[in-house]
């Protein structure tokens, strides 16, 4: 019998949580807010349903009742993905080092 | 772009974004880190252009769109002080959730564009994945959005409680179920609407009843929440990247939350049932004597620490409050070209979010080895001779330890009492959130300073 499809891809999940648990139990605390910046920008990857949604409609609609939540979808991910990662490495910049010759 | 080339290179930027959080485990490899994250992204964004291949206006339109919300987002990244981060990060969650809750929608109407079946005969997998991502994402955006509210102080960050609130919750929950199985059954949009209009509801009751102290627990909670909304589109677009990075985000959010429950010592759903602070207190009233306390004045402070040898600094929301930071650093260098040795101590749950301590003190150019976690620096107070809160309460609160009456009993808290000498940074001797008393104040060796900590700062600094 041949396996469904979406098993495999909730394999992927299952050991995705597994490894998420790992490595953010690994992430310093003093880095747990960039941790949430972070987090927030690249959970905006579903953009990529954003921009399958917008492209849906033809040449002659471009904003259809359907692409146009994938337009605004983008807007929104785009904001969280340029906003996140922007942010994150402004507070990372931030963390120095004892100067040794202090 | 043939399916398997993309599938393999959205598996890529899903590795990439595992490593982006692998980066964060010290400060030195997070900013490479951030760079793969980056990587990650613009992979994943490319790969779907190209495998969509529909290059025609449409495509114009959609990097318009993506240039206008990429010029808002930076301009935000760019203009945001450091004290604000909770709400921003509250508000990124909120339009996660918002998007989550539009992709599902467009699916619904136009599934033929994701290969999901034709609109009214939408594949039942499909179809019970969108209306858990649809409502997971609704949750997720309007419970940020009072959680945003709250934290920018244009919502009351009292507890808002009423009766039969958790019957109600609950109830909203069941039909959410039940929704979802009808909607499954008779693929009625209108159930759909319903179900995600409902969600929205249930995301802005949840978060009502939780107290302003208790949002690094919600926040860590929404940041969860969208992860999952996320994971819940990624199946229905069958996407890995999708799929790996919210099940990344949604189980980083869930750790977060439990690391602030323990920091509390209180249970997940002791919060989220929420009323705390606002029921609690009535204890410490009964038998209110007026205890006399010892105040000081920036002289004071000022003689005590320049005999010091050695300062430890308890920060506190106050301080973020305060935006005394900088005053802060400032004494502290002051201190430090005296030979005196200073470090911070931080309490799990100091301030609004996980972390927001520590951020606030990189701003102000302090070295992170100076500053150091609850465990890593408790056995020191009983060595410092000058303990420094500035703007922390019931984290230093010893009754922690004593009274098993007290509703913050058990909830680990810093050593600060052991020190020769406490120097305590408040506007008055108000209770903090737990609405108890701090014993702290009462102490033979605590000396209050009763100010604004930014401008006590600056005093002490003036007077070393």
């Amino acid at each position: 019998m041949e396996i469904d499809p979406f098993i495999f891809r909730f394999s992927i999940f299952i050991l995705s949580i597994f490894i998420g648990y790992y490595v953010v139990w690994s992430v310093t605390p003093s880095l747990h807010t960039p941790l949430m910046s972070v987090t927030n920008a690249i959970s905006s990857v579903i953009i990529v349903g954003a921009i399958i949604a917008a492209l849906s409609g033809n040449e002659d609609v471009i904003f259809s009742s359907s692409s146009i939540y994938g337009f605004l979808a983008i807007i929104l991910a785009a904001v969280n993905i340029f906003g996140g990662f922007l942010v994150t490495q402004r507070m990372l910049a931030m963390y120095k080092k004892k100067k040794k010759d202090k | 772009m043939s399916a398997n080339v993309s599938a393999t290179l959205y598996l890529i930027s899903g590795v990439l974004f595992i490593l982006a959080l692998r980066g964060l485990s010290s400060p030195e490899t997070s900013r490479q880190g951030n760079l793969f994250g980056i990587i990650g992204m613009i992979i994943a964004i490319t790969v779907t252009f190209l495998s969509v291949g529909n290059f025609t206006s449409g495509f114009i339109y959609v990097l318009i769109f993506l240039a206008i919300g990429g010029t808002i987002g930076a301009f935000i990244a760019y203009k945001i002080p450091m004290t604000a981060m909770p709400e921003l990060v509250a508000g990124f969650h909120s339009l996660v959730g918002l998007a989550a809750v539009f992709v599902a929608i467009s699916a619904f109407i136009n599934p033929e564009a994701f290969n999901l079946g034709t609109p009214g005969n939408i594949k039942l997998a499909s179809l019970i994945e969108m209306a858990i991502g649809a409502a997971v994402g609704a949750i997720t955006f309007s419970g940020s959005v009072i959680a945003f509210l709250k934290l920018q102080g244009i919502m009351s960050g009292a507890p808002i409680t009423f009766k039969g609130q958790h019957a109600l919750n609950a109830l909203i929950l069941i039909s959410i179920v039940i929704l979802t199985f009808y909607l499954c059954s008779t693929q009625s949009s209108n159930l759909f609407w319903i179900l995600i209009a409902v969600s929205f509801l249930i995301g802005f009751l949840i978060i009502i009843p939780i107290g302003g102290a208790d949002m690094p627990v919600v926040i860590s909670m929404l940041n969860s929440y969208s992860g999952w909304a996320a994971a819940g589109i990624g199946f229905t677009l069958e996407n890995t990247a999708l799929i790996i990075t919210g099940a990344l985000v949604g189980s980083s959010g869930a750790i977060l939350s439990y690391i602030m429950c323990k920091g509390m010592n209180r249970s997940f759903f002791n919060v989220i049932l929420g009323g705390f602070g606002a029921t609690t207190g009535t204890t410490g009233d009964k038998n209110k004597e007026q205890r006399p306390v010892k105040s000081g004045n920036a002289d004071d402070a000022a003689f005590l620490m320049k005999n010091a040898s050695s300062v430890i600094i308890v920060p506190g929301y106050g301080m973020a409050v305060a935006q005394a930071q900088h005053a802060l650093r400032e004494m502290v260098d002051t201190l430090k070209k005296s030979g005196i040795k200073v470090s911070y101590a931080i309490h799990p749950v100091a301030g609004r979010m996980p972390g927001h301590m520590n951020v606030l003190l990189a701003e102000a150019n302090v070295p992170y080895d100076e500053v150091f976690e609850l465990e890593e620096i408790n056995n020191n107070f009983a060595n410092a001779d000058v303990a420094f809160v500035i703007g922390a309460n019931d984290v230093t609160n010893p009754v922690a330890k004593t009274d098993p009456q007290s509703p913050i009993y058990g909830m680990p808290v810093l050593d600060v009492e052991k020190c020769k000498s406490v120097l305590f940074v408040k506007r008055s001797l108000s209770p903090g959130y737990a609405g108890i008393d701090n014993d702290l104040f009462y102490r033979e060796n605590t000396l209050m300073l009763f100010a604004d900590a930014k401008k006590m700062t600056e005093d002490i600094t003036k007077n070393l």
